[in-house]
C-alpha cells in the first residue's frame, strides 16, 4: 500500500492524503501503519446494519481515538416508495399505506392523514363524536406503546436487556388491545377518512379497564430500573445535548425539544381531535441531554393513561353512536366486524348485497372500486406523534387518488441533528445520543 | 351527474371545481409564468387507452390548477401579508386562502429574501420551516415544478404555505437552507425525488434513492414500476398499468 496514494482523487484532483483499504492485508500490518504514522483519524462505517441503529440507518464516522470527529447519517436504506404508491391506489386505500411508514406509532400515521383528506373533503366537523373519541384513545395507547419501545430500546443498547424486556412486555398487552379492536397488532389502517374503520368490541371498555390497570401496576418498573439507576445515569446525563436554540434552529419537536425546556406539544398549542377538552399536563425538563428526554417520556406516559382514562369514560357514555362519517359516498358499506381469526366481514352485510340488493352491490362495488372524489386543493395537518410534529400534506386534483401525498416524519428531521448531538463526544455517546432521538427508519425513509 | 342526457350526448361532471372568477387575482401582482393557466379539461371516464365499457366515455371534467383569493382576506391574514409586502417588495405573487391554511405564491427570484424576512421580523417570526415537499404539475406549463414550504411560527403559533414554481426547462430556486438549517434534507428529498435544484444549497445530493440512480421518482412522468402478476392463469398488471378511474 502506497503511502502517499489516494484512491479517489481523480486526474489531476488534488490528493488530501493516504487512503487506506480494508482489503489485501492482515488487520496487523494495517494497525502496524497506521501507528507510524501517528495519525489517529479513523472512518468507521456504524451500519446499515447495526443494532444500535434502530433498524437501517448508516452512520459514518470520523473517529481519533475514541473521540467522534463527525459524523454523516445515510439514509433511505428502507425506501420503499410508499408516497408514490398512493398515487396509485384511491383515497382510502391510502390509510393502508401510511400506516406502515413509522411503523411504531401507526395510528398516528393514520390520524395525520385521515385529517388532512377531511379538511380536503370540508368535513371536519363532521367526524362523529365517538370517532374521534376512538382516534384519541387509540392514538394515546400508541403513545405510550411508542415510548415503552423507545425506552426500552434505550435499555437495550446500553445492555440492560430487562428494560427492553419489561417495555416491550408491557407494550405487548397494548399490542392486545389494538389487535382486539382493530385486528391487527400492527399496520392498522383502522382509521380511515370519515372516521374509524369498527367500533370497539362488546367487550372492549372493560379490556381497556384491565390494560389501564396493568399498565399502572407495571409502568413504575421502567423508572425502578433505570431512573437513578448510576449506569444508565452516567451514559445519558449530559449527554447528546441540543440546547433550545439549536432545537428551534433544526425544526426540531417533540420530547427532545420539551427536554430542552419549551413546553410546545401541539395538542395543547394547536389542538385537534378535541384534546383541549382533556386535562393533562406537559412533560418538561430543562437539561437538553438523553436523560431529560428519557424523563420527558416516562411522565407523558403517564399524562396520556390520564386522556386514556377520561376518554374511557366518554367512550362508556357514547355507546351505540356512529363511529363513521355518514355520508354513503364516503364511508364503506361493508359494516364490518373484527372476527375471532381477525378478518373483517359483516355475514349480514354479505347475506344483503349477494343474496338481496342488487343496488346495495352495486353501491358496495362502486365505493370499493372506484372510492370518492375529493375536492380540488391541498392540506397540511401536523399533529403531535410521540416523536414530535408528524405533518401529512396532500393534494388533490378532483380525483379518486391522491395527486401527491407527504408525509413531515419527525424522526427525517430530527436525525438531521445526529451531527449536532454527537460531534466532539464519544462513540459509545452516539448510540445514547440516537436511541434518544427515538427514529424509525420506517418513517425516516418512506 | 346528469344523467338525464340521452346516450352519446356529451356529459359534464364539474360540480368539483368551478373556475372562480369572482376571487381572481388582484391585477398586476403575477409574474408571466404564474398566469392564471386555462382549465385542465379531462374527458371519459377511465384512463387513457383502456376499453372503455361503462357507457361514461363522453364525461368531460376540467379542474383548474391554479386558483387564488381576492384580497383583502381576513385581518389576521391580511396583517401578514400586508407585513411582508412591506418588508419585501413583489414578494407576494398571488395568495390563496383555502381550508382556513394560507397559501402565499412567491417569485422564485425572491424567496431566500421572503423567509429572511419571514423568520427575522418581529411581527411574522416564522422561526421553523417545518417541511419542504415537491409537487409535480405536468399540465401547469411553465411553472411543473412547485415546491411547498409549510412554516410554523412558535411565537405567533400560526402557520403559513409558500409556493414557489420552477419550469421543468429551468428547475433553479433558491435554497432556504441559509435561513433554515432543517430544510437541508428536506430539499435534498425534494431533489432526489423531482429534480429540483436548490442553488446554494451546502450539498444537494441524493437522500432516498442510490447516489447513482437515474431519474426523479415522484415526478409525475417517472413510471411506478412493477412486474405483471400471474395468478392462476389470470394475469394482474402492474398498479400504474390497471385500468382507473379519475
Amino acid at each position: 500500500m502506497s503511502q502517499d496514494h489516494d484512491y479517489y482523487a481523480q486526474g489531476s484532483e488534488p490528493t488530501t492524503g493516504t487512503v487506506y483499504m480494508p482489503m489485501g492485508g492482515d488487520w496487523v500490518d494495517i494497525e502496524q501503519e497506521q501507528a507510524e504514522r501517528g495519525d489517529e483519524t479513523l472512518v468507521i462505517n456504524m451500519g446499515p446494519q447495526h443494532p444500535a441503529t434502530h433498524g437501517v440507518l448508516r452512520l459514518i464516522l470520523e473517529t481519533e481515538g475514541e473521540t467522534v470527529k463527525s459524523v454523516r447519517p445515510g439514509i433511505g436504506f428502507l425506501h420503499t416508495g410508499i408516497e408514490k404508491n398512493m398515487e396509485f391506489r384511491n383515497w382510502a386505500q391510502g390509510s393502508t399505506f401510511v400506516t406502515r411508514m413509522d411503523y411504531v406509532a401507526p395510528l398516528f400515521n393514520e390520524v395525520a392523514y385521515c385529517l388532512s383528506v377531511e379538511r380536503l373533503l370540508g368535513i371536519e366537523d363532521q367526524i362523529p363524536e365517538r370517532a374521534t373519541q376512538i382516534r384519541v384513545l387509540m392514538m394515546e395507547l400508541n403513545r405510550i406503546s411508542n415510548h415503552l419501545v423507545a425506552i426500552g430500546t434505550t435499555g437495550n443498547e446500553l445492555g440492560a436487556t430487562s428494560v427492553m424486556m419489561a417495555g416491550f412486555r408491557e407494550r405487548e398487552m397494548i399490542l392486545d388491545f389494538f389487535e382486539a379492536v382493530s385486528g391487527l397488532r400492527m399496520n392498522h389502517a383502522y382509521v380511515r377518512p370519515g372516521g374509524v374503520a369498527v367500533d370497539l368490541p362488546e367487550n372492549g371498555i372493560s379490556q381497556l379497564r384491565d390494560l389501564i390497570a396493568w399498565l399502572e401496576k407495571h409502568l413504575p418498573e421502567l423508572a425502578l430500573l433505570i431512573k437513578e439507576n448510576p449506569i444508565f445515569k452516567g451514559r445519558t446525563v449530559n449527554v447528546g445535548v441540543q440546547d433550545l436554540s439549536a432545537c428551534m434552529a433544526m425544526g426540531v419537536t417533540g420530547p427532545i425539544l420539551r427536554s430542552a425546556g419549551y413546553a410546545w406539544d401541539l395538542r395543547k398549542t394547536q389542538p385537534y381531535c378535541g384534546y383541549d377538552t382533556y386535562d393533562f399536563d406537559v412533560p418538561v425538563e430543562n437539561t437538553a441531554d438523553c436523560y431529560g428526554r428519557y424523563l420527558v417520556r416516562y411522565n407523558e406516559m403517564w399524562e396520556s393513561l390520564k386522556i386514556v382514562k377520561q376518554v374511557a369514560d366518554r367512550l362508556e357514555q357514547s355507546i351505540g353512536q356512529p363511529v363513521m362519517y355518514t355520508d354513503a359516498k364516503i364511508s364503506s358499506p361493508a359494516d364490518l366486524r373484527v372476527g375471532p381469526d381477525g378478518q373483517g366481514n359483516s355475514h349480514e352485510h354479505i347475506k344483503h348485497i349477494m343474496g338481496e340488493s342488487m343496488e346495495a352491490l352495486i353501491h358496495h362495488f362502486k365505493v370499493v372500486t372506484e372510492g370518492f372524489r375529493v375536492p380540488v386543493g391541498q392540506a397540511y395537518v401536523p399533529i403531535e406523534s410521540p416523536k414530535g410534529e408528524l405533518g401529512c400534506h396532500v393534494v388533490s386534483d378532483g380525483g379518486t387518488r391522491p395527486y401527491r401525498a407527504h408525509m413531515r416524519d419527525p424522526g427525517f428531521n430530527h436525525l438531521q441533528s445526529v451531527p449536532l448531538q454527537c460531534e466532539g463526544g464519544m462513540i459509545s455517546d452516539v448510540i445514547m445520543a440516537l436511541a434518544s432521538i427515538d427514529p424509525v427508519m420506517g418513517g425516516v425513509d418512506r | 351527474m346528469s344523467d338525464e342526457k340521452l346516450p352519446g350526448e356529451e356529459k359534464t361532471i364539474d360540480g368539483d371545481v368551478v373556475p372562480n372568477t369572482a376571487s381572481a387575482p388582484a391585477a398586476g401582482l403575477e409574474r408571466e409564468d404564474v398566469e392564471p393557466s386555462p382549465p385542465v379539461t379531462r374527458s371519459g371516464m377511465w384512463s387513457e387507452g383502456s376499453p372503455d365499457t361503462s357507457g361514461y366515455g363522453g364525461i368531460v371534467r376540467e379542474y383548474l390548477p391554479v386558483q387564488s383569493s381576492a384580497r383583502p382576506l381576513d385581518d389576521a391574514n391580511e396583517r401578514v401579508l400586508a407585513r411582508l409586502e412591506s418588508l419585501v417588495d413583489g414578494a407576494i405573487a398571488r395568495v390563496l386562502y383555502d381550508r382556513n391554511e394560507l397559501t402565499i405564491f412567491v417569485p422564485r427570484e425572491k424567496l431566500a429574501e421572503v423567509v429572511r424576512a419571514l423568520r427575522d421580523d418581529a411581527h411574522l417570526r416564522f422561526e421553523g420551516c417545518m417541511s419542504v415537499s415537491g409537487v409535480h404539475y405536468p399540465t401547469d406549463a411553465g411553472a411543473e415544478l412547485h415546491v411547498v414550504y409549510h412554516l410554523l411560527s412558535y411565537t405567533h403559533n400560526r402557520r403559513v404555505r409558500l409556493e414557489v414554481t420552477a419550469p421543468d426547462a429551468d428547475p433553479h430556486i433558491p435554497s432556504v437552507v441559509p435561513t433554515y438549517p432543517a430544510a437541508d434534507w428536506h430539499e435534498r428529498e425534494t431533489w432526489d425525488m423531482f429534480g429540483v435544484i436548490f442553488d446554494g444549497h451546502p450539498a444537494l445530493t441524493r437522500i432516498l434513492m442510490p447516489d447513482d440512480w437515474v431519474g426523479h421518482p415522484q415526478r409525475k412522468d417517472y413510471p411506478l414500476g412493477g412486474i405483471p402478476v400471474e395468478y392462476k392463469g389470470a394475469v394482474v398488471p402492474p398498479p400504474d398499468q390497471r385500468r382507473e378511474y379519475r
